[in-house]
């Protein structure tokens, strides 16, 4: 292990460590031990990721504790610029370097939230309750107001009284399901966030 | 972005106009700052305010918002009377030569065709001659007074540099070396970029702002060069991939479109949309077209879509117009609308006019939010005093709110500006019960598919069809959904030259779209990012950085739609023989018996370079087009039309027609038209932005940001706060037509009166990142004041220039 720059150390210590320490198996690089910040790191897991704000797309480096063991929820540290990306080179922009202040903000939303008419209060209700009052109001309103054909006798399969806005930093994976289920409704007011 | 960030550091030249990529997108700007520093390569930043940019620019020139076609009109008018464009470049790879029908006209600001009431064109004289043998008739000398050239030269030769100063306020002599620069990029070894972001989009004519910047680029032979190209700063994380995966009301994925209502049936639909060459031996790919749609059919209904039943083509929706979000918030406002689900955006931010949409949102039945975070949108009923003056008793809407992973809880792949798809990697849990999107959208699907099996209803066979294979049906993976829309063989592909050879076995990744067919044996959920999940796994997760051409393209990274290719139109940075136009930055060439090089090549792999073959193989004319033919809303060639809030009242190129003051093919609605402001009233001219501290209305929420930047303001010039007696650091009330919002005046150098046909105007700069929800200072949504008008062509909203009036608070 000797030689070894701080990271490989992490390409190696992610790969082969997912519990312990690597500094506890006596498997450090040399200057590990005489750097604070690398026996930190060193506890940790690297997970790399990119930046969800702009288009720039910037490698970042996630750093969590809890290590996938019972009982343990991972939870993020630290992040920072991944250096080995061709666009950013390690580089974070102002938004970027704060990304751990939002994965862990006080405006993160934790339960299915109900706001009921006329009230000004949310209640908290599970989530079967919301998924399935959802689908019962989608359903109903779908069969209520789609039109299969126009006054001439067009065939339209159209459903335009719901709508949808899709998300501006949803994976393609989301993207991708999201348009196919509603697609498969027949919904037509549907948009995403390109121009605004 | 044709090109893509690294790239940026070819560059001789760049032009940042329409955007602040120092602001808005710091990490990609470091790739100019390279090309200043390494190539000698020279800055120019156009913009109404001295921004970010602006001040390591070399040479920075004021402009009126809204004006970019005068500037950009004005700079080709140079281009063509000083002949300082790359000759070889325009008359092999364009269609300046091509000879346009004897009808088409162009008087009084109005191209022919005209309809006053419809507010819309008969664009059937917008287009080519054709001979005897059903090709385009051209002319390659030049002279025929219908060519291309010729149309485009006179359509121009009123953008003056007088005019220039007139509209837009640049001064002459700026504007004259701002012309000598971009000129400077015509010999065929030197390169112009252009990056521009929603400063362009953002306008009532954005769409013709960005296409004049192309024409631009055109003249210069600077598309398909490395360091040139027209870039696009997409302003959101995926907003790339959502475009691609086409969630918009009449797309489908990859670019394909959904059928109109007068397309009944499926021959008709694919014939309009298969392009068949308008000249000889072109490639006009997309008449591969039904390859793609069959195959994402199969994608989507699975063994329900069969020859026999067109392809599920009748569980299609038919349109019957659009159905933007701008449409949507109208019908909202009238009532129309019951339901809406808004999945990670916060429409009441970012939708123009607030009160409009906060009526809409109040007279919904159910509003759905999903997000990882609170928003304003899923709080719309709440009082929040002045900022959001509503009665919740008074709002009916039953309101869920549904919480999300963010980033680090997810995998998956976005697409950035580059067109890169970046897969990322799950780090954490969320928090509480926040559940993946994916997984919200699969159980709603199921709850309904469930409903209509045991309930019935209407027309339940497209929800009870959907082909829906995954292990886990109430959470598919990512993995799952990425290989989907990467595409498979559904049954073993013999080999078309040789049917006894199986090219694929049943169920193997696709290694491209060159694999797709037609005829429901492949299954591809989106043609575009086909092979992104091939047969050898997930290259998206690829991670070898490495640059083995110095020019920045590092192929082992990532991957790039289409096909891993990096630089789009890389045929035409080679001459007709082959050869690089740049020597230096080779990036493709003939070697003899194929292309090759440090892309790969957007042209036919083994077709010699000399077979007259145009580089631009989607278009079906092979080359690129000057002449937008039925393409635009307003047009064949860009004209400027003045903002629909115009501080002058009339278009200083059109004055004596009213009918020409503003883009007269936008559409706009009553309410919206009645809801416009005279200069007479709110007499500033007022552009909304970001800072780069914020990220939209997320970062309100998370600490550091708010640390930062915590205090809402607005920009004012130094000559208007005199004017107005308004002190730095002190309160001001900006008011448009719509409403008004309260802010901290910073009063700037940065931002100076300019010279408007003889008239003082102001600029106002409005920082869009404050709202009612969030740990920085409680601020007023900006779009209280955005006029609800869109983009011709796609309907982004007018946020860059409106009139607002500025008063102390
Ligand atoms: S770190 Fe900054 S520049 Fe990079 S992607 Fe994030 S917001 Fe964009």
């Amino acid at each position: 292990m000797n030689g070894m720059n701080r990271r490989q150390f992490f390409k190696v210590s992610a790969a082969m460590l997912s519990g312990s320490s690597m500094a506890a198996l006596g498997l450090a690089p040399q200057t590990a031990l005489a750097e604070v910040r690398q026996y930190k790191l060193a506890r940790m897991t690297e997970t790399r990721n990119t930046c969800p704000y702009c288009s720039v797309g910037c490698g970042i480096l996630m750093y969590g504790l809890g290590d996938g063991a019972k009982n343990a929820k991972a939870t993020i540290v630290h992040i920072e610029g991944d250096a080995d990306h061709p666009v950013n080179r390690g580089t974070l922009c102002p938004k970027g370097a704060s990304l751990i202040d939002f994965i862990h903000s006080p405006n993160r939303l934790k339960q299915p939230q109900y706001r009921a008419p006329g009230s000004d209060k949310w209640q908290t209700i599970s989530w079967d309750e919301a998924l399935d009052r959802i689908a019962a109001l989608m359903k109903a309103d779908r069969d209520a107001n789609f039109v299969e054909k126009t006054a001439e006798g067009k065939t339209v399969n159209r459903w335009l009284t719901t709508g949808m806005l899709a998300a501006s930093a949803s994976s393609n994976e989301t993207a991708y399901l999201t348009h196919k289920i509603v697609r498969s409704l027949g919904m037509l007011a549907f948009d995403n966030q390109a121009r605004v | 972005m044709t090109n893509h960030w690294v790239d940026i550091k070819n560059a001789d030249i760049i032009l940042i106009m329409g955007g602040n990529a120092a602001e808005a997108h710091p990490c990609g700007f470091k790739w100019v700052t390279e090309a200043k520093a390494h190539r000698g390569a020279k800055l120019i930043v156009v913009d109404p305010r001295f921004t970010r940019s602006a001040s390591v620019a070399d040479v920075y020139a004021p402009i009126r918002t809204g004006t970019d076609i005068v500037f950009l009109g004005g700079v080709i008018r140079h281009l063509l009377e000083k002949d300082q464009i790359q000759h070889e470049y325009v008359r092999n790879y364009t269609d300046l030569s091509f000879i346009v029908r004897e009808d088409f006209s162009f008087e009084d600001g109005l191209f022919s065709g005209y309809n006053p009431e419809k507010r819309r064109y008969d664009k059937s004289s917008w287009d080519y001659e054709r001979g005897e043998d059903g090709y385009v008739k051209t002319d390659p000398t030049l002279q025929h007074p219908r060519c291309v050239y010729q149309l485009m030269k006179q359509h121009y030769a009123r953008y003056t540099p007088e005019m220039v100063e007139r509209v837009c306020g640049t001064p002459q002599a700026k504007f004259l070396q701002i012309c000598e620069m971009l000129a400077s990029t015509a010999p065929a070894n030197r390169v112009a970029t252009i990056l521009y972001a929603l400063g362009w989009a953002q306008h009532s004519i954005g769409a013709q702002i960005i296409r004049t910047a192309a024409m631009m680029q055109l003249l210069l032979g600077n598309i398909g060069m490395p360091g040139g190209g027209i870039n696009a700063l997409r302003g959101h994380s995926n907003i790339q991939g959502l475009t691609d995966l086409g969630l918009m009301s009449n797309l489908l994925p990859g670019y394909l479109t959904l059928p109109n209502e007068a397309e009944q049936d499926l021959p008709q639909y694919l014939a309009a949309r298969t392009l068949k060459p308008l000249r000889p031996n072109q490639m006009s790919y997309w008449q591969n077209y039904p390859k793609f749609f069959v195959s994402l059919m199969k994608a989507w209904w699975g063994k329900a879509a069969t020859a026999e039943n067109n392809w599920a083509y009748d569980y299609l929706p038919k349109l019957d117009k659009l159905y933007d979000l701008l449409q949507v918030v109208e019908l909202m406002a009238q009532g129309k609308m019951n339901g809406y689900i808004c999945q990670g955006f916060n429409v009441l931010a970012a939708a123009p006019n607030k009160a409009k949409v906060l009526e809409g949102l109040a007279k919904l039945k159910y509003l759905v939010v999903m997000d990882p975070l609170a928003t304003e949108t899923s709080e719309f009923w709440r009082n929040a005093g002045e900022s959001n003056p509503v009665d919740p008793s008074k709002i009916q809407t039953e309101v869920f709110r549904l919480p999300t992973t963010c980033f680090a809880e997810e995998d998956g792949s976005l697409v950035n500006s580059g067109r890169w798809l970046q897969w990322h990697w799950k780090g954490a849990e969320p928090p509480g019960e926040a559940r993946s999107d994916i997984e919200i959208m699969a159980e709603l699907f199921l709850r309904i598919r469930e409903r209509y099996r045991r309930e019935g209803g209407t027309f339940p066979a497209p929800i009870l069809d959907l082909w829906w294979p995954y292990a886990n049906e109430a959470n598919p993976t990512p993995e799952e959904l990425a290989k989907e829309y990467s595409g498979k063989a559904l049954v073993d592909l013999p080999d078309p030259k040789d049917p006894a050879r199986i090219v694929r076995r049943a169920g193997e990744q696709l290694a491209g779209f060159a694999e797709l067919r037609d005829d429901g044996s492949t299954a591809c959920g989106c043609w575009i990012f086909s092979g992104s999940w091939g047969p050898t796994g997930n290259l998206m997760a690829r991670r070898d950085n490495s640059d083995p051409t110095g020019i920045g393209q590092t192929l082992g990274w990532s991957w790039a739609w289409p096909a891993n290719r990096r630089i789009l139109y890389n045929r035409a940075s080679a001459d007709l023989q082959g050869r690089p136009f740049d020597p230096q930055r080779k990036l493709i060439y003939w070697n003899g018996k194929a292309w090759a090089g440090a892309d790969v090549p957007d042209y036919k792999a083994d077709e010699p370079p000399d077979t007259g073959m145009g580089p631009f193989i989607m278009n079906p004319e092979g080359v690129a087009r000057f002449f937008a033919r039925a393409g635009m809303a307003e047009g064949p060639f860009p004209e400027h039309y003045e903002p629909f809030e115009t501080p002058l009242g009339y278009n200083p190129l059109h004055p004596k027609t009213p009918a020409a003051t503003s883009n007269p093919a936008a559409r706009v609605f009553a309410r919206d038209l009645a809801d416009m402001g005279k200069v007479e009233e709110f007499p500033h001219v007022a552009t909304t932005y970001r800072l780069t501290e914020h990220f939209h209305y997320w970062t309100k929420n998370v600490r550091l940001n708010a640390i930062v930047q915590p205090e809402q303001f607005v920009e004012i010039g130094e000559a208007l706060a005199k004017e107005l007696g308004i002190a730095n650091g002190e309160r001001v009330k900006v008011s448009s037509k719509r409403g008004y919002i309260k802010a901290v005046a910073l009063v700037t150098k940065r931002i100076r009166p300019l010279t408007i046909e003889g008239k003082t105007v102001h600029h106002v700069g409005i920082p869009i990142h404050w709202g009612f929800v969030g740990i920085a200072k409680p601020g007023f949504l900006a779009n209280a004041l955005t006029p609800s008008v869109g983009d011709g062509n796609i309907q982004t909203p007018e946020f860059k220039s409106f009139l607002v009036k500025v008063e102390k608070a």
